[in-house]
C-alpha cells in the first residue's frame, strides 16, 4: 500500500526582547540557576503580570512577515496544569483569539515554489527547566528561563514530506532572523520544533490517526524522525493494526521514536480567558509602523534574485536564507557581473570552507569585492577554475587577495600555445604505446594524455587549451 | 478616653498638636491587643518590634515638621492576605504558615511612604474563602460583641480588631463582601472600592475579576483618609484603572437634600430578619428626613448572583491556587515517594476543607465540557446582573440595602451546611460581580446587642457619593459611638 505523509508543525521559537513577557527580569542565556528571576516569574503569592510591549510588536512583525491576518482585539488565556517548571501551575498563553491568523510560508521543493500555510500565531510565557539526575536522585528546578516570551506558530497540515519539513523550518528560521524578532537557534533551544504525522493511503480525503514527536533539536533530526516514525506507521497499517495517538520523543542515537511515558489521558488545561491582563488591542497605524519595519523578506528576494540574476528557485533560495548571505552575493555579484558564477562559487567551496569551522558568513574572511576580483581573473584567462580552488582556500586562510595568491604561489595559468604544444609533444614522445592504442582507436585514453600535461604543467596549463591543442597534435 | 479607643483622624490632630506620641499610642494599642486578644483572638501575627521601630521613625518625621500624612505614627492591621516584605503572611492557611514575602504589596508600600506603624495582621478565613471566619487554618476569631458568636468574614480578624480597638483601622479585602459583612457584624465600617480602584499587586489571589483591597475602620473620615492613601493606578497591576483618584475626604459632607437613593424590591424580601428590616428601613427613612429622595428601583438578576459568583470565584481561585505545590516556598509534606505524591500530599495536608471544596467545584466548572455551561454562561450572566445597576444608576445616586440577611450568627451555625454560608453573601456579593463600590456602616444592634450593617452602593468610580451618603448618616446618628464591652 502506497502511503501519504500529512505532517504539521508547531514551532515555538523565543523572542529576543531584553526582558521578561510578564516581568522586568533580564532573558540572558546560560546564567548561574534562579538568577534572573524575581517574585512575578516565580509565581509568588499575590503577583501579577504586566505585558511587555516589544513582545506584542515582534509577534505582529511576524504575522506581518508571513502575510497573517493581525487581529486588533486579542487576548490571553491561562493554560493550567500541575509541573515543577511551571511555576504558577498554569501558563499564560493565548487560547481562542491569538494575535496572528491564517498566513503562508513558501518553501521551494524540486524547484518549484510550495506554499505552507499557517494556522495562526501567538504569544506565551516559557516555563523554567527541570534537571534530573542531581544528587540523591533529585531533580532540580531552575526558574531562569521562566516567563521568556515564546511565539508559537502552528502550520496547517500542508507538509507532505520530511524534507519539506525541514525546508519549512528553514525558511521560518530565516525570516525570524530577517526581521531580527529572534536568534532561532535550535541547538541554543530558542527555536524549538513540535512535529504531528500521520498517514493516508494515496488520494484519500481524511486523515490518519497522528502522532506528535516532540522537542527534537534540529532539523536533521527533525527530518530522521519523521523518515522513521513514517516507516513505523506504514508498518503499523500494512500489518492490519491501527496507529496509536500519542506522544513520542526521537531518540537520536538509535534513529527511532517511542512512545512518552504517561500515564494520564489527554490533558484537560481547563482554557478561560487570563482575568489579570486586559486584552491586546492593536491599532491600524501600530500595525502599520511596524509593517515599515519590515525588510526586504527571503521570498521576494527570491524571486528578485531569479527574475534579475537568472538564477534557478533553488540557487536562489539558498542564497537569500540570511540577509547578511544575500546582500553578499549582491556585492559579489554586482562587482564581478557574473551572477551564476558567484552563485556556483558561493554556494560551493565558500559554504563548504565556512562549515568547516561553523562560521558564519559575517565573519567570512574573503569579502565580496576579492571574490569577485578573483572569479574576474578566471573569466580573464589567468587562472583556470580548477586552480582557482586552491587560490580561494589560500585566500581564505591567509586573507591575501587573489592577485597576490597567484603572484606569489606561481600560479598564473600557462595560456602560451608554444608552451603548452612543448608539453604535448614532450608527453606524446614519453608515451608511445599509448599513442599507438589511441590512434588505433582507443579513444578513452585522451583522458590520459590530458591529465599527463597537466601534470607536467604543473596544474597551471589552460585546460580549454590543452583539449584543442591535444586534439589537433594526437590527430596528425 | 484611652488613646487606642480614639479614630485615625483625632490621633492625627493630637499628634500634630505634640498631645501625644506616635510610640505612646502605638504602646497603648499594644496594651490594649495584650489586654484583649485573648479573648477575640483578632490577631495572627502581631509585630511589636516592628510597630516601635515605626513609630519611633514617625515621632521623628513629626518632630521634623512632617505633619502632612494623615496616617503618619497610627497602627494600623493589614489583612494576612496582603504581603509584607520580612513579615509572614499565611492567608491563614498551613500551606504557608510560615512563608515570608520578600516584597510589599503596593498598598503596603503607600502605606509605608506614608508612615503608618503596623500593629499586625489579623485572622481570616483561610485564601479569603468564607463568610465567618471559621475556616481559617488556625482558629476561630471571636465577635467582640458576643464571643459565641462570629466576626463575620472573610476579613473577621479585621473587623474584630478594629471593633476591639485593637488597632486604629485596617486594611481587608474583598471578594464577595468580605469586608463589608464583617463590618456589619462587628458594627464598623467597610469599604470595597470600585474594582481597580485599588492596586491588587501584593494581595495574595483569590478570585482575580472580583478581588479588591479596602478599608475597615471606626468611622466614615477614617475609610476616607485611608482610601486617600491606597486608590490609585499601579502599573504592576494590569487590572487597575489609569484614572486619578479624588480628593475623598472632600466627599464628607452632610447635606444629602435631593441625593436619590434607591431600594431594590429584590434585596426586601418575604421571611426577611424582622430586626434587619427594621433598622435598614428606618435608616432609609432617617435619610428622607435628611432631605434625599427614595426611589423603588429592581435588579431582576439578583437571584442568580450566588450562583454566578461560586462558579466564577470558584474558577478563577482553583487556578491562582495551583501554585501551592510545595515546590517553591511555603509548606511541603514530608514523605512522599514521587512528584505526584508530593503535589497530593502537600495540597490535602496544606489546605482546609472549604480551599478544597472550592478548588474542586472551579476545576469542574473550568473542565472540558463544561466551560460553556459554567464558566462561560457565569460570565454573561454577570454582564446582565452589571446592566441591571448600569440601568437603576440612570435614576439613583446610590441604593441602599441590608449589608447581610442576619446579624452576626453562633460559631458552629452555619458551618455544617456550605450552601447554607454561601448565602451570607446574598447582598454583598452582586457588588463584586459588577465591580461597583459598596461601603457597609453601622444602623442599628438587634435587642441581643449586636450590630446591623447598612448597605450603600454607588455607580463605578463613584465612592464619593456612597463615602457622601455614609458620612450625613453616621453624622445624624450616633451608632458608631457604642463600643463592645470586652
Amino acid at each position: 500500500m502506497k502511503y501519504e505523509a500529512v505532517i504539521g508543525l508547531e514551532v515555538h521559537a523565543q523572542l529576543q526582547t531584553n526582558t521578561k513577557i510578564f516581568c522586568g527580569c533580564e532573558t540572558k542565556f546560560g546564567e548561574e540557576a534562579n538568577t534572573l528571576t524575581c517574585p512575578v516569574c516565580i509565581g509568588m503569592p499575590g503577583v501579577l503580570p504586566v505585558l511587555n510591549k516589544k513582545a506584542v510588536e515582534y509577534t505582529v512583525k511576524t504575522g506581518l512577515a508571513t502575510h497573517c491576518t493581525i487581529s486588533s482585539y486579542s487576548r490571553f488565556a491561562r493554560k493550567n496544569y500541575f509541573y515543577p517548571d511551571l511555576p504558577k501551575g498554569y501558563q499564560i498563553s493565548q487560547y481562542e483569539l491569538p494575535i496572528c491568523e491564517h498566513g503562508y510560508v513558501e518553501i521551494v521543493v524540486e524547484g518549484k515554489v510550495k506554499r505552507i500555510g499557517l494556522t495562526r500565531i501567538h504569544l506565551e510565557e516559557d516555563a523554567g527547566k527541570n534537571l534530573h539526575d542531581a544528587e540523591g536522585g533529585a531533580s532540580l528546578v531552575d526558574l531562569n528561563r521562566a516567563g521568556t516570551p515564546l511565539m508559537e506558530v502552528v502550520s496547517e497540515p500542508d507538509i507532505r514530506t520530511p524534507e519539506e519539513a525541514s525546508e519549512y523550518l528553514k525558511k521560518l528560521r530565516s525570516i525570524l532572523r530577517y526581521i531580527e524578532v529572534s536568534d532561532a537557534d535550535m541547538e541554543k533551544g530558542n527555536f524549538r520544533c513540535d512535529a504531528n504525522v500521520s498517514i493516508r493511503p494515496v488520494g484519500a480525503k481524511e486523515f490518519g490517526t497522528r502522532s506528535e514527536i516532540k522537542n527534537v533539536n534540529s532539523f536533521k533530526f527533525v527530518q530522521k524522525a519523521l523518515e522513521y516514525e513514517i516507516r513505523r506507521q506504514a508498518q503499523i497499517l500494512d500489518g492490519g493494526g491501527k496507529v496509536v495517538q500519542e506522544t513520542r520523543l526521537y531518540d537520536s542515537t538509535k534513529g527511532v521514536t517511542f512512545s512518552m511515558r504517561s500515564k494520564e489521558e489527554a490533558h484537560d488545561y481547563r482554557y478561560f480567558p487570563e482575568p489579570d491582563l486586559v486584552p491586546v488591542i492593536v491599532s491600524k497605524e501600530t500595525i502599520e509602523s511596524i509593517g515599515k519595519t519590515i525588510p526586504e523578506l527571503p521570498d521576494v528576494k527570491r524571486e528578485r534574485f531569479v527574475k534579475d540574476y537568472g538564477l534557478p528557485e533553488y540557487d536562489a533560495d539558498m542564497l537569500t536564507q540570511s540577509r547578511s548571505m544575500a546582500s553578499y552575493y549582491e556585492d559579489a555579484a554586482r562587482l564581478s557581473g557574473q551572477p551564476k558564477v558567484i552563485s556556483n562559487w558561493m554556494m560551493g567551496e565558500l559554504m563548504r570552507l565556512l562549515n568547516i569551522e561553523g562560521k558564519d558568513i559575517e565573519d567570512c574572511p574573503i569579502k565580496p569585492d576579492r571574490l569577485a576580483e578573483m572569479i574576474k581573473m578566471i573569466s580573464d584567462g589567468v587562472i583556470s577554475t580548477k586552480i582557482a580552488k586552491t587560490v580561494f582556500e589560500v585566500m581564505y586562510k591567509t586573507g591575501r587577495d587573489a592577485k597576490t595568491v597567484v603572484r606569489e604561489e606561481g600560479l598564473v595559468q600557462v595560456s602560451d600555445t608554444g608552451a603548452i604544444e612543448k608539453i604535448i609533444e614532450e608527453v606524446i614522445k614519453a608515451n608511445p604505446g599509448q599513442t599507438a592504442d589511441y590512434k588505433a582507436g582507443k579513444e578513452k585514453l585522451f583522458g590520459f594524455f590530458v591529465g599527463q600535461v597537466m601534470k607536467a604543467s604543473k596544474g597551471k596549463a589552460n585546460p580549454d587549451l590543452v583539449n584543442q591543442l591535444l586534439k589537433k597534435k594526437l590527430s596528425e | 478616653m484611652e488613646l487606642y479607643q480614639r479614630t485615625i483622624h483625632e490621633l492625627h490632630d493630637m499628634l500634630i498638636k505634640g498631645e501625644t506620641t506616635a510610640l505612646a499610642v502605638t504602646e497603648s494599642v499594644l496594651n490594649r491587643i495584650k489586654a484583649v486578644d485573648e479573648k477575640v483572638m483578632a490577631y495572627i501575627t502581631v509585630t511589636e518590634d516592628t510597630a516601635r521601630a515605626q513609630a519611633q521613625d514617625a515621632d521623628e518625621r513629626i518632630k521634623a515638621g512632617d505633619t502632612s500624612s494623615p496616617l503618619l505614627g497610627i497602627p494600623i492591621a493589614v489583612k494576612d492576605n496582603m504581603c509584607i516584605d520580612g513579615i509572614k503572611t499565611t492567608c491563614a492557611s498551613k500551606i504557608l504558615g510560615n512563608f515570608v514575602p520578600p516584597y510589599d504589596a503596593t498598598v503596603v508600600g503607600k502605606l509605608k511612604r506614608a508612615g503608618f506603624v503596623l500593629c499586625g495582621k489579623p485572622n481570616m478565613d483561610e485564601f479569603a474563602m468564607g463568610s465567618s471566619t471559621e475556616n481559617s487554618g488556625f482558629f476561630v476569631t471571636k465577635n467582640p460583641w458576643d464571643l459565641d458568636r462570629i466576626p463575620g468574614g472573610s476579613s473577621g480578624g479585621c473587623a474584630a480588631a478594629v471593633a476591639a480597638d485593637e488597632c486604629i483601622g485596617s486594611l481587608g479585602s474583598d471578594t464577595g463582601g468580605s469586608i463589608r459583612q464583617p463590618a456589619a457584624c462587628c458594627g464598623v465600617v467597610g469599604l470595597k472600592p470600585t474594582y481597580g480602584r485599588v492596586s491588587r499587586y501584593g494581595l495574595v489571589a483569590f478570585a482575580s475579576s472580583l478581588d479588591q483591597i479596602g478599608p475597615i475602620t471606626k468611622d466614615v473620615t477614617d475609610t476616607a483618609l485611608l482610601m486617600n492613601i491606597i486608590a490609585g493606578h499601579d502599573p504592576k497591576d494590569s487590572t487597575s484603572a489609569n484614572i486619578p483618584a479624588p480628593d475623598f475626604t472632600r466627599s464628607l459632607n452632610r447635606d444629602v437634600k435631593g441625593m436619590k437613593i434607591g431600594m431594590p424590591k429584590e434585596y426586601y424580601i418575604e421571611g426577611m430578619d424582622p430586626e434587619v428590616e427594621k433598622a435598614v428601613k428606618d435608616s432609609v427613612k432617617l435619610f428622607e428626613g435628611l432631605g434625599a429622595k427614595v426611589v423603588d428601583v429592581s435588579l431582576p438578576h439578583t437571584g442568580y448572583a450566588v450562583a454566578t459568583y461560586y462558579i466564577l470565584a470558584t474558577s478563577e481561585a482553583s487556578s491562582n491556587l495551583a501554585r501551592y505545590d510545595g515546590v517553591k516556598y511555603g509548606f511541603r509534606a514530608q514523605g512522599a515517594k514521587d512528584l505526584l505524591d508530593m503535589y497530593l500530599k502537600t495540597r490535602s495536608q496544606g489546605f482546609g476543607p472549604e480551599v478544597k471544596r472550592r478548588i474542586m467545584l472551579g476545576t469542574y466548572a473550568l473542565s472540558a465540557g463544561y466551560y460553556e455551561a459554567y464558566y462561560k454562561k457565569g460570565q454573561q450572566v454577570r454582564t446582565l446582573i452589571k446592566r441591571d445597576f448600569d440601568d437603576a444608576f440612570k435614576s439613583v445616586d446610590v441604593i441602599a440595602t441590608p449589608t447581610a440577611p442576619t446579624a452576626a450568627f453562633k460559631i458552629g451555625e452555619k458551618s455544617a451546611d456550605p450552601l447554607q454560608m454561601y448565602l451570607s453573601d446574598i447582598f454583598t456579593i452582586s457588588v463584586n460581580l459588577a465591580g461597583i463600590p459598596g461601603i457597609s456602616i453601622p444602623c442599628g444592634f438587634t435587642k441581643h446587642n449586636l450590630p446591623i450593617g447598612l448597605q450603600l452602593f454607588g455607580k463605578h468610580f463613584d465612592e464619593e457619593s456612597i463615602l457622601h451618603a455614609a458620612f450625613a448618616y453616621e453624622q445624624a446618628t450616633e451608632w458608631h459611638k457604642k463600643k463592645a464591652k470586652l
